[in-house]
């Protein structure tokens, strides 16, 4: 079922699926891209070991700044570091990195086109028992409104410590969206991660799925029971870069299904299928379902819980495209 | 460190007061030119920028990206009329641009933004940033183990701005001792003066709490401006502070520290009675 080319682990439709947090594979890529270039700086906002930067500061002290509670002049500061020649990677929670200092990320980093790479961990749903605070779910939208940057939401560890090393290559602002959670390794060693490029992991005809983030684990799984239960051949398209889009893959996927649904654990209004309606509705228009969060703040839970509340896990995802597709009279 | 080789003479200060004069006239001009703009702060901040780009900044008009360079960074981004202004008399960029500020297709923006005119090195007009930036600066500095200095410039209403406050508890505790804040006081800010609208002071005792090494002067003499800054170097565990207390609008009497002025332009009849009455000066403003 799985797109052989893609090199994805063969296993993570078996119950023992390997679990990973994003977060630590990003941890690990701070790492690896530090060791490639010395201009790595990393500013951390009192969540550093929480982001899992504890392997970095004790191996690179010196490239460690703490910058206390203080995510807009951290934002400053980065900028600032820039301009020297620096790569500043800023390392916190997402829901504060994106929310408490966007003025600075819009004026201090995007109209600098400053190189900082912007790194929000806790990301969606994950944080969940922090309740609705503490979850952020605009921070798709609110960055990718921004001239220059580049949006990125990891699906598992293993791409988001590739996405780590890659997003220090490219010149320019980067917000970096990853999870909390425990959730499947998907991708492998051997995967590729480009900045901008869409994969499809389950080729399909009959309807486009895209998905960004670990949530595309429960689209994987509603895909698999879509075919299983209906022979409905669902086309899966994982696209970690929201922001610029695979617009090619994209474009020719939904060619050949001529109908589009959007997975993210970010609201509806704005994210990915927001990204998705904005490019279909300039190249192709065509029916498009978002799933998402319905324009609605969330509450305390476990992961789980929550995606089972509002609507995200894989038989959530199943129905729902099941009807979108009924309603069509495709089915 | 090498110094820039290019550099002019330092000017004596009977000189650089001709200069700042010849500031205010070129920001009365510019700002009667743009029809919109901010004239207070400019005009206030004349003698401080003469002494910056006249005396104590090592740069060179003809490098401005040269990489040991002094960097002087405006917070207050509103008062870029004086910079683009002093830049200009300098020598980075030919008088005549002075005359598009504001305009569609200029390189002069309404704010400062980084890589349109030689000479600006950050972006600003989001109060409370481009100390934060100017800070970050500093610190790469540091890192790079490189001797020049970074001379950041604020409003004194922009320290209602909580980050300002976030980066003054950043840079002693760095001991970013490559670092001279310049506050201007002008006591004024666009809805009133400071203290009605959000107390200041005490500044310097709130700044010296914050382990700054704080300077009190008199923002319009050029000797005392010069002295804070020779005296800033000489610090060598913590950054300093220069509380330069202003009049808005110096200058031109009907400016002068009159709240109204700090958000808006001249019309042709007030520029022309600010430039004959900056004329008639003729550098010699005040001092005594």
């Amino acid at each position: 079922m799985l797109n052989q080319k893609i090199k994805l682990d063969q296993d993570i439709f078996s119950s023992d699926v390997k679990l990973k947090a994003s977060r630590d594979g990003f941890g690990e890529g701070v790492l690896d891209a530090a060791a490639i270039n010395k201009n790595i700086i990393v500013l951390g906002a009192d969540l550093s070991y929480s982001v899992r930067l504890g392997g970095f500061m004790e191996k690179y002290p010196e490239r460690f700044i703490h910058c206390g509670i203080a995510e807009q002049n951290m934002m400053g500061i980065a900028a600032g570091l820039s301009m020297s020649g620096k790569i500043p990677f800023v390392a916190t929670h997402a829901i504060f990195t994106t929310t408490r200092n966007w003025d600075q990320i819009r004026l201090s980093v995007c109209l600098q086109n400053a190189n900082v790479k912007i790194c929000g961990s806790h990301a969606g749903l994950s944080n969940a028992p922090d309740g609705a605070n503490a979850l952020p779910l605009e921070d798709i939208a609110t960055m990718r409104v921004l001239p220059n940057m580049v949006v990125i939401n990891t699906i598992d560890s293993n791409q988001t410590q590739k996405a780590v090393v890659e997003i220090s290559k490219h010149k320019g602002p980067v917000y970096l969206r990853f999870s909390k959670a425990e959730t499947p390794l998907i991708t492998t060693r051997e995967t590729l991660f480009k900045i901008g490029k869409a994969d499809v992991f389950i080729e399909g005809k009959d309807v486009t799925i895209i998905s960004c983030g670990p949530i595309i684990y429960e689209t994987l799984l509603a895909a698999k029971h879509l075919k299983a239960k209906y022979k409905i051949e669902a086309e899966v398209i994982s696209s970690p870069t929201i922001k610029p889009l695979d617009e090619v893959t994209i474009l020719q996927s939904v060619k050949k299904t001529k109908c589009v649904v959007t997975v993210e654990e970010h609201q509806i209004n704005g994210g990915l299928g927001g990204a998705i309606a904005e490019l279909l509705s300039d190249k192709n228009p065509l029916p498009l379902l978002r799933i998402g969060i319905n324009d609605t703040f969330l509450e305390s839970g476990k992961y789980e819980e929550l995606k089972d509340k509002y609507g995200l896990s894989a038989h959530h995802i199943e129905d729902k495209v099941y009807k979108f597709l009924k309603n069509m009279e495709k089915i | 460190m090498p110094t820039s080789q290019k550099k002019e003479p330092v000017l004596d200060t009977e000189k650089l007061y001709q200069v700042a004069n010849k500031l205010r006239q070129l920001v009365v001009d510019m700002l009667l030119e743009a029809g919109t703009g901010h004239t207070a702060g400019s005009l206030g901040t004349a003698e401080i920028f003469t002494a910056l780009y006249f005396h104590t900044l090592n740069i060179d008009p003809q490098n401005p990206n040269m990489k040991n360079r002094d960097r002087f960074v405006l917070s207050n981004g509103h008062i870029v009329p004086i910079w683009y202004a002093t830049l200009s008399h300098r020598g980075f960029f030919p008088e005549k641009e002075l005359w598009t500020l504001r305009k569609i297709n200029s390189k002069l923006q309404g704010h400062p933004v980084l890589g349109t005119v030689p000479g600006i090195e950050n972006t600003s007009g989001s109060l409370g940033q481009g100390f934060s930036q100017a800070i970050g600066m500093a610190l790469a500095a540091k890192m790079d183990k490189q001797n020049y200095r970074i001379y950041c410039m604020t409003g004194d209403g922009e320290l209602d701005e909580g980050q300002v406050w976030e980066a003054a508890m950043f840079a002693p505790n760095k001991k970013l001792n490559n670092i001279t804040w310049i506050i201007d006081r002008n006591n004024i800010q666009s809805d009133g003066n400071t203290e009605d609208v959000m107390p200041l002071e005490n500044l310097k005792e709130k700044l010296e709490s914050f382990n700054w090494f704080v300077i009190e002067i008199d923002g319009h003499n050029i000797a005392e401006i010069i002295s804070a800054f020779n005296m800033a170097k000489t610090i060598t565990q913590r950054p300093t502070a220069i509380i330069a207390h202003t009049i808005p609008g110096k200058g031109v009497k009907f400016m002068e520290n009159d709240f109204r002025w700090h958000g808006i332009a001249p019309n042709s009849k007030e520029a022309k009675t600010a430039l004959e009455e900056l004329k008639t000066l003729k550098g010699k403003i005040l001092y005594d």
